[in-house]
C-alpha cells in the first residue's frame, strides 16, 4: 500500500524511505522487504538509531523531511494508506493459531488510526510544500519532538549496548541492558517489542510474535511486561498518540 | 552510537550522533554547543560527550561503549535540520539521507515483530 502511494507521488518529487528497526538485521527483515519489492530506499536499523536521532518510540511512525533537509513533521504515528472501498483486507488469521495470537490481533485491531486525516495531510504537503498548513515551522518541529532528559538519553545508550551485545551473541548480558532501557524510557514501545521479540516461544515463523512468557516456563520471562499485558494496561486505543494537524 | 574505542574518527562521530564538529562547537542546524577544547580528529568521545551532555555507558568486559543522544532543550530534536542518517539496505550498501536533497522524503519506521 505504501509502495503504491510512493509510486503515485514519486513524479511529484516525493520519495519514501522505509527503515526496518530490527537488531536481527537482514535475517529479521529480508522476507518482508523481498515480498514488498520496494523501488524506494529500504534500510535496516539494527541499533534503532532512529530512536536517538529522530525520537522514534513506536512503529509504524514517520518523519517528514523537505527538499532542503529540514524536518517539517517530527516522529508521529503513520497509519497505512486508507483502503479503496471494496478491496480485500490484507490479513486474516489462519485457523488453529494459538489463543494468544487471536488476543494480540484483537488488541491490535483496536489501535487508533486516523488514516484519512494523516493521508489527506500528506497529499496536501506533497502538493503545496512549505505553503501546506501541515508543514510545521522549525520551532514547532522541535517543540513537538519527543521529550527527552538525561535519564532517557541514558536509556537510549543502554538500548544500543543491548542491541550490540545481542548481535555479538551475549544474550544474557543484552537482557540486562534492555531492562535498563525499558526502565528509563518506559514510553518506547519499540525498545520493549524488540527485546520481547528476541525471546522466541516455539520455532515457527510466528515465534517472534509471541512477545510474552512461555506458558510452560512462565517464571523464565526476563521482562517486567509483555505485549498483551502492556497493551491492556494502557488500552490499545492509547498505543499511538492521536494525530494532530 | 556504539563504540569500540574511546577515540573515533570525526566523520564517524558526526554520522553516529548527528552533531557536526565545527570551529564554534558541536552543531545541529543553527544550534551550536561550545566545546571546552577543539574536538580534534579522532574525537576524544568522553570529553566531547561531557560537553554536549551525552551519556556514555560502558561494558568494558565486552570492549563496548554506547553513547546516548543529547537532550538539548529537553527534546529529542535540538534543531529541525535532519541529521544525515546513514544506514545499510539488504545489500549492505550504505545509504545517506542527504542523497535525497531536492525531494520531499517520508522516513517510515517499521519492524517485522
Amino acid at each position: 500500500m505504501w509502495q503504491a502511494l510512493r509510486n503515485e507521488l514519486h513524479p511529484k518529487g516525493f520519495e519514501l524511505v522505509t527503515v526496518g528497526l530490527d537488531t536481527q538485521g537482514d535475517a529479521g527483515c529480508r522476507a518482508f522487504i523481498e515480498a514488498a519489492r520496494p523501488e524506494h530506499p529500504s534500510l535496516i536499523d539494527r541499533h534503532h538509531v532512529l530512536a536517538g536521532l529522530f525520537g522514534v518510540i513506536n512503529i509504524p511512525s514517520s518523519v517528514w523531511i523537505d527538499e532542503n533537509g529540514m524536518i517539517v513533521r517530527p516522529a508521529e504515528a503513520a497509519p497505512a494508506p486508507p483502503r479503496a472501498a471494496g478491496s480485500a483486507p490484507g490479513f486474516s488469521m489462519p485457523a488453529g493459531v494459538p489463543q494468544r495470537f487471536v488476543e494480540i490481533m484483537a488488541e491490535a485491531a483496536k489501535i487508533r488510526k486516523d488514516a484519512q486525516g494523516y493521508h489527506a495531510a500528506l497529499r496536501d504537503w506533497v502538493e503545496h510544500g512549505a505553503a501546506s498548513r501541515f508543514a510545521l515551522s522549525p520551532d514547532e518541529v522541535v517543540a513537538r519532538s519527543r521529550p527527552r532528559d538525561n535519564a532517557k538519553a541514558l536509556g537510549h545508550a543502554h538500548f544500543q549496548l543491548a542491541a550490540q551485545l545481542e548481535m555479538d551473541g551475549h544474550h544474557a548480558a543484552a537482557i540486562q541492558h534492555f531492562r535498563e532501557a525499558h526502565r528509563l524510557v518506559p514510553e518506547s514501545w519499540t525498545f520493549r517489542r524488540q527485546a520481547w521479540s528476541l525471546e522466541k516461544v516455539g520455532d515457527g515463523p510466528l515465534a517472534r510474535f509471541w512477545q510474552g512468557p512461555n506458558p510452560e516456563t512462565p517464571g523464565a520471562w526476563p521482562y517486567a511486561g509483555d505485549w498483551l499485558s502492556d497493551i491492556r494496561k494502557v488500552g490499545a486505543e492509547n498505543y499511538s498518540e492521536p494525530w494532530r494537524p | 552510537m556504539l563504540l569500540r574505542s574511546a577515540f573515533v574518527p570525526r566523520s564517524e562521530f558526526e554520522a553516529g550522533t548527528g552533531w557536526r564538529l565545527k570551529a564554534e562547537g558541536a552543531c545541529q542546524g543553527d544550534v551550536c554547543i561550545p566545546l571546552s577544547q577543539p574536538a580534534g580528529d579522532p574525537v576524544d568521545v568522553a570529553r566531547v560527550a561531557r560537553d554536549i551532555g551525552m551519556p556514555l555507558v560502558a561494558a568494558p568486559e565486552y570492549g563496548l561503549w554506547a553513547l546516548g543522544p543529547a537532550s538539548i532543550g529537553s527534546r529529542a530534536l535540538a534543531s529541525a535540520q535532519a541529521p544525515d542518517l546513514r544506514l545499510p539496505g539488504l545489500n549492505a550498501k550504505e545509504f545517506r539521507l542527504s542523497s535525497l536533497r531536492g525531494q520531499k522524503v517520508l522516513l517510515y519506521a517499521w519492524a517485522p515483530y
